[in-house]
């Protein structure tokens, strides 16, 4: 697994290092370093050729596809030289065979007359004796598009063999700090094509996606105290969710986008309110003497998850959304913050203070086994795949912030690196609309 | 302060690009103004005599400052997961909470930190704790709550970089800051 990935990420630099060097622009260092750093048990063994025109077009559709699976955790890459295979081509499935793949992706890019490029690409199942066509598609795309068109590639052949829905063309959210200036980046899931949102002065923290995708929430210290914003990311507009007297924090959409639930503390204390995405008077949500904050939905919009102290130490408790039947989730460790679910409701990961080392775990809710899927001593901010089989989180590395994904089970993660600034609070956005 | 002394030499250095004249043929008049003190506090450079290229400050942050720096310190710092005002740092919240009781129109924030260990948002939190436990003590002394507002930067702003115990024992406070 490790080799096979090294060699072809390898191959891809180096290919891919002018025109990486050339594109290199601020935006350049927040790329992604794949970092596989533990061996799945059952993975799905591919071979993707490099497409036809990869070597002349501004990106390499092959090598973005074999990155996306291999993050994925289901696959295994199978190396396959220097191959050009394009989408007409009937492949020698045997020879395929051989090298231990079970299917084979070939494809083509190609710039059209007006400028854009024509992406096509068609998935074997090369098991079978004679070879079986999968299928195919053709992505049309501006040239500024072709990395997504790579991820909507992966997302279909994901979807195909697994069964299960790909995220490889969602987006990620998180922020940089870098000689004092911060900035809200949004980036493709496997943290390329990275664009600015925001730039302050003043630190952001807890970025949190709309349900749909359109808008970031987010705490700005801009105004010298955290105030709570929601941006239309497509716009740049931005209005104001809550600025009252006192910090105003923890911001995080309910399922259908209408409500807001946030930590205030304009009637002392950090205490837990909904607001409408529209704006208007923040409603309590419950009380304590003591803090509640980092509330966060579960996927049915019935429950909230958050941490309090209530206990005399922080813990996760649940609450329904409107407040009420307040039980508390965690019971082992005695610090317990930063809730996130799977979007299927299942899981609860969250950071644990284990012998002082802060570490991502994750806890099957209606068991309640909990499992430490991390080797380092700094985790944060863990936030779920739309499809519930990756967890992204930040976490520090050498002395160096960084973001990492990792499978449930922690076996198989990667890094998104930064290399001139601290990088932290990831949050996964949604599924996009194709 | 100093933003408004940058302004003005950049303004004054665009000013001398704009034109094309040799600088060495204009003649250079003694313009240097009179200091402009608000609440009789005296401009530094007031007295002696200014030199012809000097530039005059203005300080528009002035106003009252001698009465707060005279107040001493603004930092109240706490022990590790603590809230507890320590007896050694009541005189310093007696002294402010004077300044701020002697004008009705001053405005002041707590502003809470905590050090780096554990979450951002939970350190929010603690930081508000901090905060309001400053607040709460000037309340006890008279302080009117319209005041002054208790805000958090959790670990976002530490006094001291590093993770050893002297700097994290300097990143957990709360500072008291006019507006």
């Amino acid at each position: 697994m490790n080799s096979s990935l090294f060699f072809s990420l390898a191959r891809y630099f180096n290919r891919g290092l002018v025109g990486f060097l050339l594109a290199s622009s601020l935006s350049a260092w927040a790329q992604f370093r794949v970092e596989v750093s533990g061996v799945g048990l059952t993975q799905l063994p591919i071979a993707v050729a490099n497409f036809r025109g990869d070597d002349s077009a501004p990106q390499k559709m092959a090598a973005i596809i074999r990155a996306d699976l291999e993050r994925s955790g289901q696959f295994r890459s199978i190396d396959t030289g220097s191959s050009v295979i394009d989408e007409v081509a009937r492949p020698e499935v045997s020879v395929w065979r051989q090298k231990g793949a079970d299917s084979l992706v070939t494809g083509s890019v190609t710039r059209l007359a007006d400028g854009r490029y024509d992406v096509r690409f068609r998935l074997w199942d090369v098991v079978r004796a004679q070879g079986q066509d999968l299928g195919g598609q053709s992505f049309p795309v501006a040239a500024g598009d072709l990395r997504l068109a790579a991820h909507r590639i992966s997302d279909i052949i994901y979807e195909k063999l697994t069964g299960e829905k790909g995220i490889f063309s969602t987006r990620i959210a998180y922020v940089t700090k870098a000689s004092q200036r911060y900035n809200l980046w949004v980036a493709d899931s496997d943290g390329e094509n990275a664009q600015t949102a925001l730039t302050s002065p003043e630190p952001i923290i807890s970025p949190a996606w709309s349900p749909n995708g359109t808008q970031l929430a987010y705490v700005s210290f801009e105004s010298r105290k955290p105030v709570v914003y929601a941006h239309d990311v497509a716009s740049g507009k931005r209005r104001l969710i809550a600025n009252f007297r006192g910090s105003n924090s923890a911001p995080v959409w309910s399922p259908d986008g209408r409500t807001l639930a946030v930590t205030l503390s304009r009637d002392g204390g950090s205490q837990l309110y909904t607001i409408d995405a529209n704006g208007g008077e923040p409603r309590r949500l419950i009380q304590s003497s003591g803090i509640d904050t980092e509330p966060v939905y579960s996927p049915d919009g019935r429950n909230i998850f958050f941490v309090s102290d209530r206990g005399g130490a922080p813990q996760i408790y649940r609450t329904s959304a409107t407040g009420g039947n307040v039980e508390r989730v965690t019971f082992t460790g005695g610090y317990n913050i930063s809730p996130a679910i799977s979007p299927d409701g299942r899981w609860l990961a969250y950071i644990s203070r284990v012998n002082g080392a802060f570490k991502l775990h994750v806890m099957e809710l209606a068991t309640g086994t909990t499992t430490a899927i991390t080797d380092t001593t700094a985790d944060e901010s863990p936030s779920f795949a739309p499809n519930g089989r990756l967890v992204v989180y930040a976490t520090q590395q050498q002395g160096k912030e960084a973001l990492m994904t990792s499978t449930l089970d922690g076996k198989i993660k990667a890094r998104l690196g930064g290399q001139s600034g601290d990088i932290r609070e990831p949050d996964w956005g949604p599924f996009q609309k194709p | 302060m100093r933003r408004i002394l940058l302004a003005v030499g950049v303004a004054a250095l665009m000013a001398g690009c704009g034109s094309a004249v040799k600088l060495d043929s204009v003649p250079v008049e003694d313009k240097s103004g009179t200091p402009i003190s608000q609440s009789g506090a005296e401009g530094q450079n007031a007295g002696g005599a200014a030199a012809k290229s000097g530039v005059t400050g203005v300080d528009l942050g002035k106003a009252g400052q001698d009465a707060i720096n005279a107040a001493g310190p603004r930092i109240v710092y706490f022990d590790y997961d603590s809230y507890v005002i320590k007896p050694e740092y009541q005189s310093i919240i007696e002294a402010h909470s004077r300044v701020i009781k002697g004008d009705k129109n001053r405005k002041v924030a707590i502003e809470g930190h905590t050090d780096e260990r554990g979450g951002r948002e939970y350190n929010l939190a603690l930081g508000q704790k901090r905060a309001e436990a400053v607040r709460k003590a000037m309340g006890l002394l008279g302080v009117p709550d319209s005041q002054v507002e208790a805000v958090s930067f959790g670990k976002e702003k530490p006094a001291a970089s590093g993770s050893d115990e002297a700097a994290m024992a300097k990143n957990r406070r709360a500072e008291i800051s006019y507006r």
